[in-house]
């Protein structure tokens, strides 16, 4: 495929993801006019990039659904819930098109021209039947109408630009600017103010009782054009005063900047500022206006006088127009962040980071010899590399940190749908998209991600019936938050629905003979069955979820990411699935300890502290760290090492999920970066053990799998306080 | 009426301290005074923190005064504000302008 027709396919569904997002903040009762413009925006790209590719079929198609975003946009038509369906219904054939764009086909599937039709049918109806409004106010306003369909020659802008000249004399005749300035707050926002004293003279000539400013405003305001006018009523005759109204035309902008007497760039640059225009259309209007100015040059004729134009101001009412405001400045400050952004393949970042996992390694085995070589300036010299190769080891993997936001919005569209579908009425939360991790873990966590919340949506919230009968609110709600904690990621999933039953989990298990029926378990082990492959215990299976295959899926894709998936729940409360992953899959850094013989490599993020082990301290799996109880795990028979224990043992205190846990090894080695090495498949079932790494000298260490080691500590001393309960089986083979 | 105390600090700068309304009532003698300022010292520093009341009048003279001593080349420092003249300053959106730290008290 060319690449310009790839490139053209990406930015699209950039695109669609923008008008998506939009159009569901619409049917959330997001008002703003920079909304709609905004999906009106990326339909107008869409269609317009679609016909530089030559895709006309998509041009074509894009252009009945922006037919109606227009109509939208002009307060032609009132948004409703089906015309949201319709028109992300438009966004997903958009969508489909693309994929076989993406295939290399560049005409259109007959079956999806069908749908289509059916699609772009289903928009026409909306627009037709405002077909009356539509004539009306092409009537009322051609000109209006005109510089729409031309595009792109209105500034954008929801907010009203209000310009005020006030008179010399309005502070003798007792009126404060200040005082009208402060009314307008009654009527919306000041979204930006600028004060001129351009017109003030130099200070032997300035009169302290004469009245030398002028004001640049944007209002974000429902008010009208009149109400605005009223406000300034009692010096309406002292002043000179400009009112733009909001979606104003650029010509509207350069009259006022032509018509004060302040210089036009400094003008130009307050609104810019005030965001009523983007700095590409005042620079565009400017050189009209020099243009003119050589053209009336040219003819001879006087430029216009003050005088005239104030005649002319006088004559003219400043028409109806808004201005740009902030909204527009987020809109260019978007742009100019776009720009600074460069499309890096990924395999030339993976193959950047694998590099730079090589480079660790090598440095760390430079790092070793230049210690044993005893020379101190080698050994200085490596220091520096090493931090260096730190410094390089660390932007590398920034460069693949991704926000977490994007993965979240799009659960935005499923929890719409899946809501309408099922007939309920659901929130979805989300806080802590701006939470990063590595790109790679980011692909991967959709599936569950998406698994988790059909369940909360599907088997999660109640019906609404019953929540009103349990005294809850009737709207449910679904949350997807993201937040670090110490050196990995979680992800959380939290539903307010009716919680699991841990009385069904287990009667279910039994059934399907995943526990035996006199097992005694603890509520958590129970509740967790349900990550168990074959579990299910929705009687109604629906489309969505419910057919058993889902939780062991979703544990299973954690895992393989080296996370991990915790349920928290309470019956009629709620239910809280947590993710825990990894930051990176690549580096880390590590703490290195030994046993015996062998090395072992901790996260360093998951280590608290480490003191010597002392034997009046300890008593069975437990120790006592300054009156706190604190199980821990001696790797040396964990693990099953040869070899007499040493005089001195020490004990590294890790946490993770919230939980402390001592791992006890003979030599504390100190900081190691590590190149995270998969295990192979064969020791996929190891447990303990997350991956392995090569050490300076060539030596393999393995890496621990803290989650599962606190775990671990844990519950063998939970087991071992149970009477009668069975030990855990890792300790019982010693 | 306005009192106005001058004092010259250790660094050569004039510290003006006013005390009472900045408002078009006492325009004229708050003009006289301040160009006086000016021109005694290349140093300029003004305490408002006694300013009971400022309008739009009053605000033109600080910004006069401000472009006055960039004209001469001098430093002018507004080193205290009273709220009522933060709130001025702060709503014609001139902290830039004068730019000068202001402090804002804790409930604000």
């Amino acid at each position: 495929m060319e690449e310009i027709v790839s490139v053209f396919a990406q930015e699209a569904r950039e695109q669609l993801t923008a008008m998506e997002d939009g159009l569901l903040r619409m049917e959330q009762g997001d008002h703003d006019a920079e909304t709609i413009n905004g999906i009106f925006r990326a339909a107008h790209t869409i269609k317009g990039a679609s016909g530089v590719v030559e895709i006309h079929h998509i041009e074509k198609f894009t252009h009945i659904l922006e037919n109606l975003l227009d109509k939208l946009r002009n307060g032609e038509l009132q948004v409703s819930s089906e015309m949201i369906t319709a028109l992300l219904q438009g966004c997903d054939h958009i969508g489909a098109l693309l994929d076989r764009v993406d295939q290399g086909n560049m005409d259109e599937d007959p079956e999806q021209k069908q749908k289509g039709e059916a699609s772009a049918d289903a928009l026409r109806a909306f627009t037709s039947g405002g077909s009356a409004a539509e004539t009306k106010s092409s009537m009322v306003e051609p000109s209006v109408a005109n510089v729409e369909r031309a595009g792109g020659d209105q500034a954008i802008s929801d907010c009203w630009h209000i310009s005020i000249r006030f008179g010399r004399d309005v502070l003798k005749m007792g009126m404060e600017p200040l005082a009208f300035l402060r009314y307008l707050l009654n009527l919306g926002e000041i979204a930006h103010l600028a004060t001129l004293c351009d017109g003030m003279p130099q200070a032997e000539d300035m009169d302290p009782e004469s009245c030398y400013l002028g004001f640049e405003i944007t209002l974000r305001s429902h008010a009208t054009k009149e109400q605005i006018e009223n406000v300034f009523s009692f010096c309406r005759d002292e002043c000179d005063l400009y009112i733009l109204p909001p979606n104003s035309k650029m010509d509207d902008y350069l009259g006022l900047i032509e018509r004060l007497p302040e210089e036009s760039l400094r003008l130009g640059e307050i609104l810019v500022r005030s965001g009523a225009l983007t700095q590409e259309e005042l620079d565009q209007g400017l050189r009209r206006q020099k243009a003119a100015a050589r053209i009336a040059e040219a003819t001879e004729q006087p430029s216009p006088q003050l005088g005239d134009i104030l005649v002319e101001r006088k004559m003219v009412q400043p028409e109806i127009v808004e201005a740009a405001a902030a909204k527009q400045k987020q809109v260019a400050e978007k742009k100019t962040a776009e720009a600074r952004l460069i499309r890096v393949q990924a395999d030339k970042l993976d193959q950047l980071i694998d590099l730079v996992g090589e480079l660790v390694i090598a440095g760390a085995s430079a790092n070793l010899l230049a210690q044993k070589s005893g020379q101190s300036t080698l050994v200085e010299a490596t220091s520096v590399l090493s931090r260096l190769v730190e410094n390089i080891r660390d932007s590398a993997l920034q460069l693949r940190m991704v926000q977490i936001g994007e993965t979240f919005n799009k659960f935005n569209r499923v929890v719409r749908d899946v809501s309408k579908e099922l007939g309920k009425d659901i929130d979805l939360v989300i806080t802590g998209a701006e939470t990063e991790l590595d790109k790679s873990v980011v692909e991967k966590i959709g599936d569950p991600l998406m698994h988790l919340v059909r369940n909360a949506l599907d088997h999660g919230i109640e019906p609404a019936e019953v929540r009103a009968a349990n005294g809850k609110p009737v709207k449910g709600r679904v949350e997807l938050n993201a937040f670090h904690d110490s050196g990995s990621i979680v992800i959380e999933v939290v539903d307010d629905g009716g919680g699991l039953k841990a009385d069904r989990i287990q009667a279910k298990a039994i059934e399907k003979g995943l526990i035996q029926p006199g097992q005694t378990l603890s509520e958590q082990e129970i509740v967790n069955l349900i990550f168990e492959a074959g579990f299910s215990t929705m009687e109604k299976v629906s489309n969505l979820s419910g057919r058993g295959v889902g939780m062991d899926v979703v544990r299973r894709n954690i895992q393989a990411l080296r996370g991990q998936v915790d349920v928290r729940t309470e019956v009629g409360v709620g239910s809280r699935f947590i993710i825990r992953l990894p930051l990176t899959l690549a580096i880390i850094d590590g703490f290195l300890t030994s046993v015996g013989d062998a090395s072992y490599v901790i996260p360093l993020d998951s280590v608290v502290e480490c003191l010597e082990l002392r034997d009046d301290d300890t008593r069975g799996h437990m120790l006592n760290l300054r009156g706190e109880v604190l199980p821990f795990i001696r790797l040396r028979e964990f693990f099953d090492v040869e070899g007499e224990r040493p005089q001195r043992e020490n004990v590294v205190v890790i946490s993770a999920s919230g939980r402390k846990a001592g791992i006890v090894v003979d030599q504390l080695l100190g900081e190691f970066q590590t190149v995270i090495k998969p295990l192979g498949s064969l020791f996929k079932h190891l447990r303990g053990i997350g991956g392995s790494t090569i050490l300076g000298t060539g030596e393999v260490a393995l890496i621990l799998d803290v989650a599962a080691l606190t775990q671990l500590a844990g519950q063998t001393e939970e087991r071992r306080q149970l009477p009668g309960g069975q030990r855990a089986p890792a300790l019982e083979s010693h | 009426m306005t009192e106005f105390a001058t004092q010259t600090t250790t660094d050569g700068a004039l510290h003006l301290i006013l005390d009472g309304p900045m408002t078009i009532y006492n325009a004229g003698d708050i003009k006289a005074q301040l160009m006086g300022a000016l021109s005694t010292s290349s140093i300029l520093e003004i305490d408002l923190s006694h300013v009971g009341e400022m309008d739009t009048a009053g605000f033109q003279l600080l910004v006069m005064a401000k472009r006055e001593s960039q004209r001469l080349g001098h430093t002018l420092r507004i080193v205290a504000h009273s709220q009522p003249v933060r709130d001025v300053i702060d709503f014609y959106n001139m902290d830039v302008f004068f730019g000068d730290p202001m402090i804002i008290p804790a409930e604000h």
